[in-house]
């Protein structure tokens, strides 16, 4: 397709970001615009994308990220975390009335997965001790109420239908039915319908006013573009939704819609749809939507992993040292050990923005080259580890036998080591906060 | 019988197509009506009494990713406006307006064709899709179509995985009164289609429609199932299926291009067909379906009923994303 994905497109953007300290305004534009197309191009409604990224301009072009070392992943932070927020922080639940039954309609248009949804809840409820009734209100498309009878059958959950009535009588009828029947949920399943479709809006607006529900789900497929707004608006404006299920994520689609709804209704998406069985139904979370919508789930991982994989203590210690410019190979090799810890180094190190693949070729950051670097440390006395400037012609050779390298090898370490510490140095004169300092340390050694 | 001259007499066809252009075209313009902020206003708001110039073509690249374009489409379509308008000196965004519809016609007519004119019997379509894409439905128009054409039709009930599916395109056959080939829930649809490939020819249908359940187009087990029921058709055929329609819901975005991508790499797709046009969605996606993949829309829906299928026309379809009326398009 025409677009790379976003990971290795902010890659690019930040590479050539690499080295210059601190980002200028431009410079967060530059990022900015890469998000910009990531999320049109997960469909997410062009409005939507226009005022977030201007929110998330006036955040990124703070002290907070401009000061920090990594800024390009602080940009990138910053997006994940104001779009988890934007699709509600925390999961929602379904309403349910205090005095049962509590009906629950679902709504939506033509196709999106109502009646899949309908049975999948209905399980679900189930499942946690409830006893659902479903109810057959599509009476437009056909063979739609044996498809419910169909499912109901497979999940064993009573199905209320009365032929193609109206509508309006058959929730009513149902409602009663539960009542009788001790049922305490009521799952209504109505037929897909156009937001603009005025009579057929109207008949919702009906069985609502008729059964009182506890909920009112908007049941969203995931591969809807630009008008999941026009949708949702409507269904909004004229149902006052509880929330969205949005269905069909076990699919390529990014998801964009997701973004859409929740910008236009304020309502929280509760559901997700991940299959076509009957299990395939997931309470939503906001944070694993936020990074397929971005299209980069990895780089985010990879940043989680990053701060948790180090240890705190350890890391300020070593910022602290930095201060003075103390920073020692043994140290290092502290480093080296925690990033190991982290998984396959050639991996992790791919993930981190700025990094290409080219880059690392040139490098021949594997793990054998990596275990070189740390059988060299291991072969140097806690003095040489300290004080590398002792390490002179003879103990160079006698620590490339040790280690089982070349005096090479051992040149270049203790080279690139001097060199970052000289560049670490300079840094620690800079106003950056040590967390930026440290994951700068990190990696740098390998660039 | 009619069916069969209606593809081949001209004259019949050039008189049918302009009734049907007359109610694709008011379809269209109804369903795009519907939206007060729609695209029709905002490019007609856009394109009226303005100078040409870069805030213009700014505006219309947004108004085109609104529509699902896609950024690569709508930048392709600018830059080929900002181009037209340098070397015709187009000052005028009226002017500019009448360019674009040029533009999308031929992007969209770049590998346009009608359905393919029958030459051997049986006739055979089969349509594919991701889930609720209007793939049942749509056969359902199109047997009444063929229906209206005389032609003796055959449906295969080839979704047996989708509780109620077969139910559903029996009411459908049952309704227009075509005959229907089906097995039972949780069957083999290859063997379906083998039965209704032999039926068709013993039967001596014109047309054969297919119908396939839903599919996500990244499930590779169902899209292998795909190829294989295409394979048994094309065996028992003895040459290749004459149309291997797309449904594309006209409210879908980006992940369109997915689909047709992955499908085409299943199944040798002949063409798009662009359903629930009715609503808000403008279903310019397949300008990008055009542009990126050069895959043709050939067939319309605009609605619920068995009417409610078009032949696609392009410069009407471009004529109402602009909001022009008939009588001055
Ligand atoms: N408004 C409108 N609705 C349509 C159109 N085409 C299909 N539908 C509706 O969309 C819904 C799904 O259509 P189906 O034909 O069952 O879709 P499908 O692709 O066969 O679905 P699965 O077999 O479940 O994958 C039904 O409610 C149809 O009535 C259209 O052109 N306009
Ligand atoms: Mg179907």
């Amino acid at each position: 397709m025409a677009f790379q994905n976003l990971s290795s497109r902010l890659q690019e953007t930040m590479r050539k970001l690499r080295g210059k300290g601190r980002l200028s305004e431009k410079d967060v534009d530059g990022i900015l615009r890469e998000i910009r197309l990531a999320l049109l191009e997960a469909d997410v409604n062009y409005k939507v994308v226009k005022d977030f990224i201007a929110h998330v301009k006036e955040r990124a072009t703070g002290h907070e990220v401009l000061s920090s070392l990594t800024p390009g992943q602080q940009v990138v932070r910053i997006v994940n975390e104001e779009l988890t927020q934007l699709m509600g922080g925390s999961q929602a639940k379904l309403n349910l009335s205090s005095k049962p039954p509590s009906v629950v309609m679902m709504v939506g248009l033509q196709g999106a997965g109502k009646t899949t949804t309908g049975g999948k809840l209905a399980r679900m409820l189930k499942a946690q001790g409830h006893r659902p009734l479903l109810v057959a209100c599509d009476i437009y498309r056909p063979a739609a109420i044996k498809q419910l009878q169909v499912l109901g059958e497979q999940i064993e959950i009573p199905v209320f239908s009365m032929g193609e009535q109206n509508p309006v009588d058959i929730a009513k009828a149902a409602y009663a039915h539960a009542q009788r029947h001790n049922n305490d949920v009521v799952l209504i399943d109505t037929a897909g319908r156009l937001h603009v479709d005025a009579e057929l809006m109207e008949e919702l607006v009906q069985i609502k006013e008729a059964v009182d529900p506890a909920d009112i789900l908007l049941v969203v497929d995931a591969m809807t573009g630009q008008d999941a707004v026009n949708v949702a608006q409507s269904f909004n404006e004229q149902l006052e939704l509880g929330g969205v299920v949005l269905t069909k994520l076990d699919g390529d689609a990014r998801g964009g819609a997701a973004l859409s709804v929740k910008a236009v209704t304020g309502k929280p998406i509760k559901y997700v749809g991940i299959s076509e069985k009957m299990d395939g139904l997931e309470p939503f979370h906001p944070d694993r939507m936020a990074s397929r919508i971005l299209g980069m789930g990895d780089m985010l991982t990879l940043i989680e992993k990053a701060v948790s994989a180090v240890d705190e203590e350890k890391a300020e210690k070593i910022a602290a040292k930095l201060r003075e410019a103390e920073f020692t190979l043994e140290d290092f090799q502290d480093q080296l050990s925690q990033m190991k810890s982290m998984g396959p180094i050639d991996q992790l190190i791919g993930m981190i923005p700025g990094m290409n693949a080219r880059q690392l070729q040139g490098l021949e950051v594997d793990d054998s080259h990596l275990k070189k670097i740390e059988a060299i440390i291991q072969s140097m006395t806690p003095e040489e580890r300290r004080r590398p400037e002792i390490i002179g012609g003879s103990r160079r050779k006698r620590i490339a036998q040790g280690s089982g390298t070349r005096v090479q090898d051992v040149n270049r370490l203790l080279k690139q080591f001097s060199q970052t510490k000289q560049m670490l140095k300079q840094l620690s004169g800079s106003q950056g906060s040590p967390r930026g300092r440290r994951k700068k340390g990190m990696f740098s050694l390998f660039q | 019988m009619v069916f069969w001259k209606r593809m081949f007499g001209e004259e019949k066809k050039q008189e049918q197509e302009k009734e049907k252009e007359q109610g694709f075209f008011q379809k269209l313009v109804q369903g795009l009506e519907k939206t007060k902020q729609g695209f029709v206003d905002k490019v007609d708001g856009i394109m009226t009494g303005r100078k040409v110039d870069e805030e213009l073509f700014e505006e219309l690249e947004e108004a085109l990713i609104q529509a699902d374009c896609g950024l690569p489409t709508a930048i392709f379509l600018v830059d080929q406006l900002r181009e037209r308008a340098r070397s015709e000196r187009i000052t005028e965004s009226e002017e500019l307006k009448s360019v674009l519809v040029e533009e999308i016609t031929a992007l969209l007519e770049r590998n346009a064709a009608p359905l393919k004119t029958p030459e051997e019997k049986p006739y055979v379509i089969m349509v594919v899709g991701v889930n609720g894409a209007g793939k049942t439905t749509t056969i359902g128009k199109l047997a009444y179509r063929f229906k209206q054409e005389k032609a003796k039709v055959l449906l295969a009930a080839g979704d047996t995985f989708r509780a109620g599916a077969i139910e559903q395109l029996t009411v459908w056959a049952n309704r227009i009164g075509v005959e229907l080939v089906s097995h039972a829930a949780g069957s083999d649809p290859a063997a379906v289609a083998y039965d209704a490939v032999n039926a068709a020819k013993a039967r001596g249908s014109d047309v054969l429609v297919l119908d396939t359940a839903g599919r996500l187009q990244t499930k590779v087990n169902l899209m292998n199932e795909l190829a294989k029921v295409h394979r048994v058709v094309q065996r028992e055929l003895g040459r290749d299926l004459d149309e291997i329609l797309l449904v594309v819901d006209a409210t879908t975005g980006q992940n369109a291009l997915s689909q047709a991508k992955m499908f085409q790499e299943a199944v040798p797709l002949s063409g798009i067909a662009l359903t629930k046009l009715d609503g808000t969605a403008k279903g310019g996606i397949v300008l990008a379906l055009a542009n990126e993949l050069n895959l043709a829309v050939k067939l319309v829906g605009v609605g619920e009923q068995y009417e409610d299928l078009q032949d696609f026309d392009a410069s009407a379809f471009a004529k109402a994303l602009f909001g022009q009326s008939r009588e001055n398009a």
